[in-house]
């Protein structure tokens, strides 16, 4: 195989639609199958649109190909990708986790993705960790965190029913990636549901704490590269201001702290750009893709 | 003479968990138990005891309980001999597990709280409380966010879910007379009379117990208050004046006077960090729709940042920041310090005034 990797999206929903829009600007990988099961579905309407073969007869279809596809990229809902992930795995196909079912490795693609390429199955954590974890990480990457802790605010319009009805999963799944991927020994998460009109921006605040000691600049230059680097994925990704440096105090057993503030904008594919918590999801998707579409090139490069 | 009321109001009192806030969450077992030791004694039949911002609040956010919250709540269960100790619960920042641990300190009573407009991130942990046999209380925060008959269809959610009361939840002090009748009388009429309605008031516009007794009037059964107004902001409707008025109305509390006059005056006032009266950060937030809580954060960041705590509540409602946005009251200070926001003396209120 030289070619370059196909891959296919499960699940036409906002989610699925925006991760079309975005695969389709992708050149290390091609987008070929978009599957639904509502047949009425306006993401599959703009699909067939745009010329990708369809379905809405859901992962049977898919599955039927003569041609399977290198990548399947799950976004319908964390039950379903329980049911699926076998099936994908047993095909040879390898899948990218938008939903909280964590079955396979959690991945942030800045921070662990190099890691994860030959896993069957990553998984995208939450939109809050995809914001928040590669600070965590970039701090961590300079000094001991021996807690992390991040406030997402996101508009409310920009919460499905799905997350609103386990939104303790947010908290938890988040909590745990900043631990095993940003590098905090203990990590906390909290979310914040904001009805203002218009919508508000995706905000993101990063609290870690850090030794009094510890090199400022070096954590400040760390916090501002890491930025730079998710940007080029996640063009709304923005520092409010520079990281922000409290002094350590009893209360936080001695340690100072550093503040980062965040905003992610959306990059208004399909979704509105106010949620910029769900692009910053489809937007790691289609990095996570680009980058294993990239790995699986050079394995076959270098096989004998 | 008969007296112009009768029937009967429960007081919950908050001084262990709003009050939490104004002593930035330094309670002691010690101040927990002379608290809830006074208060039951007086017969207060409903005490509440977790961080300000409920289980799972103590957080750099919210800032740091000096004392585990699970054990302040169980040094309560073990003083309280006839009343029940009730927890709070915010979904985002606690998590239905932390219920579990809280009745196995002893709570009975789980109040869950959301934004006025959010009802449905509570589900899961109404079920999780009435699975594990919590009495079981919705509160519908910053309610004078939305109209009266958007927050009844709010309530109806977390009634469907299992809250046996819910609560027009007033958390910035905002309403004024009449909105918060309106917002008690929806909910009322919509939710069916199997499930009551609360009120819990601030004294951010000195309305708390005015407001109370309107909440009343409109149907409302369970009231909160704390003992010398201890709480957020401003702080809440004092227990013993709650006593004290509806006493006066013929509305029974089951509570006696002199003995939550004395709770207050000599357990409560000795130990407050500071008394909360209607300064100029505590109006602002009222007439500007800002979540009481807000008000020694915005101090803090205030204070490092040089700029005028009033000024960052006031911009905090242009915003319309919501309870558990207490992060970007930093990020106001910061922006404010570097002329990025504007800065002066002008407070503008979230609606249009509501005329009667």
């Amino acid at each position: 195989m030289t070619s370059t990797p196909t891959a296919a999206i499960v699940g036409s929903g906002n989610i699925g639609t925006d991760l079309m829009v975005k695969l389709g600007r992708s050149r290390a990988l091609e987008l070929r199958y978009v599957v639904g099961i509502d047949p009425d579905s306006e993401g599959l309407a703009k699909a067939r649109a745009a010329g990708y073969e369809v379905s809405f007869t859901g992962v049977d279809w898919l599955l039927a190909r003569d041609e399977r596809p290198d990548l399947v990229f799950e976004a319908t809902s964390a039950a379903a990708h329980v049911a699926n992930a076998a099936r994908y795995e047993a095909a040879g196909i390898q899948a990218v986790d938008l939903t909280p079912a964590a079955l396979g490795p959690f991945v942030v693609p800045v921070v662990n993705l190099v890691e994860n390429t030959e896993a069957a199955n990553v998984n995208l954590i939450t939109c809050g960790g995809q914001a928040t974890i590669p600070i965590v990480a970039a701090v961590s990457s300079v000094t001991e965190v021996p807690y992390a802790e991040i406030v997402a605010s996101i508009a409310s319009r920009s919460a499905g029913l799905g997350t609103r009805a386990n939104i303790d999963e947010f908290t938890r799944t988040t909590a745990r990636g900043i631990e095993t991927v940003g590098g905090a020994e203990k990590g906390k998460a909290i979310i914040v549901l904001n009805p203002a009109e218009p919508p508000v921006i995706m905000r993101d605040t990063v609290f870690c704490a850090v030794h009094p000691d510890v090199d400022r600049n070096a954590v400040a230059s760390s916090v501002l590269s890491m930025v730079s680097k998710v940007q080029r994925y996640v063009p709304g990704y923005r520092l409010k201001a520079d990281p922000q440096f409290d002094e350590p105090r009893p209360e936080w057993q001695g340690l100072a702290r550093v503040t980062v503030l965040l905003e992610v904008e959306g990059n208004g594919d399909y979704l509105p750009s106010y949620a910029g918590n769900l692009d910053i999801m489809t937007a790691a998707a289609a990095k996570v893709g680009d980058d294993l579409a990239t790995a699986k090139r050079a394995a076959v490069a270098v096989a004998p | 003479m008969t007296p112009p009321e009768s029937g009967t109001v429960r007081i919950t009192d908050s001084t262990l968990r709003d009050g939490s806030h104004a002593m930035r969450h330094s309670f002691s077992v010690e101040q927990v138990r002379a608290t809830v030791r006074a208060l039951d004694d007086a017969g207060v039949p409903v005490i509440e005891v977790t961080h300000g911002d409920g289980l799972g609040g103590s957080s750099f956010t919210y800032g740091y309980s000096s004392t585990d919250d699970l054990e302040l709540v169980a040094a309560a269960a073990d003083e309280a001999k006839l009343a029940k100790i009730a927890v709070l619960l915010l979904p985002g920042v606690g998590t239905a597990e932390d219920l579990r641990a809280a009745k196995d300190a002893g709570a009975t009573v789980a109040r869950i709280a959301t934004h006025c407009s959010e009802a449905n991130i509570s589900i899961q942990h109404f079920e999780m409380a009435r699975d594990l046999g919590f009495e079981t209380v919705g509160f519908l925060m910053m309610a004078h966010m939305i109209d009266p008959d958007a927050l009844a269809q709010q309530a109806v959610v977390m009634a469907e879910a299992g809250a046996q009361c819910v609560y027009v939840t007033d958390s910035a002090g905002a309403l004024v007379l009449d909105q918060t009748s309106d917002r008690v009388g929806a909910i009322a009429a919509t939710v069916g009379p199997e499930v009551e309605v609360g009120f819990h008031g601030h004294n951010n516009l000195a309305l708390g117990i005015a407001n109370s007794v309107f909440a009343y009037r409109a149907g409302a059964r369970q009231i909160d208050g704390a003992a010398a107004a201890l709480g957020a902001g401003s702080g809440n409707s004092p227990t013993e004046v709650l006593v004290a008025v509806f006493d006066r109305l013929g509305v029974h509390t089951g509570i006696d006077l002199g003995a939550i006059l004395a709770a207050a005056e000599e357990v409560v006032r000795p130990y407050m960090l500071h008394v909360p009266i209607a300064d100029r950060p505590s109006v602002v937030m009222g007439y500007a729709g800002v979540y009481s809580s807000f008000l020694l954060h915005a101090r803090s960041a205030a204070e490092r940042y040089g700029v005028p705590t009033h000024e960052v509540l006031t911009e905090a409602g242009r915003r319309r920041l919501v309870g558990g946005q207490e992060d970007l009251l930093i990020d106001i200070a910061l922006a404010m310090s570097d002329g990025r926001v504007p800065s002066g003396n002008g407070v503008v209120p979230q609606s249009e005034p509501e005329p009667v």
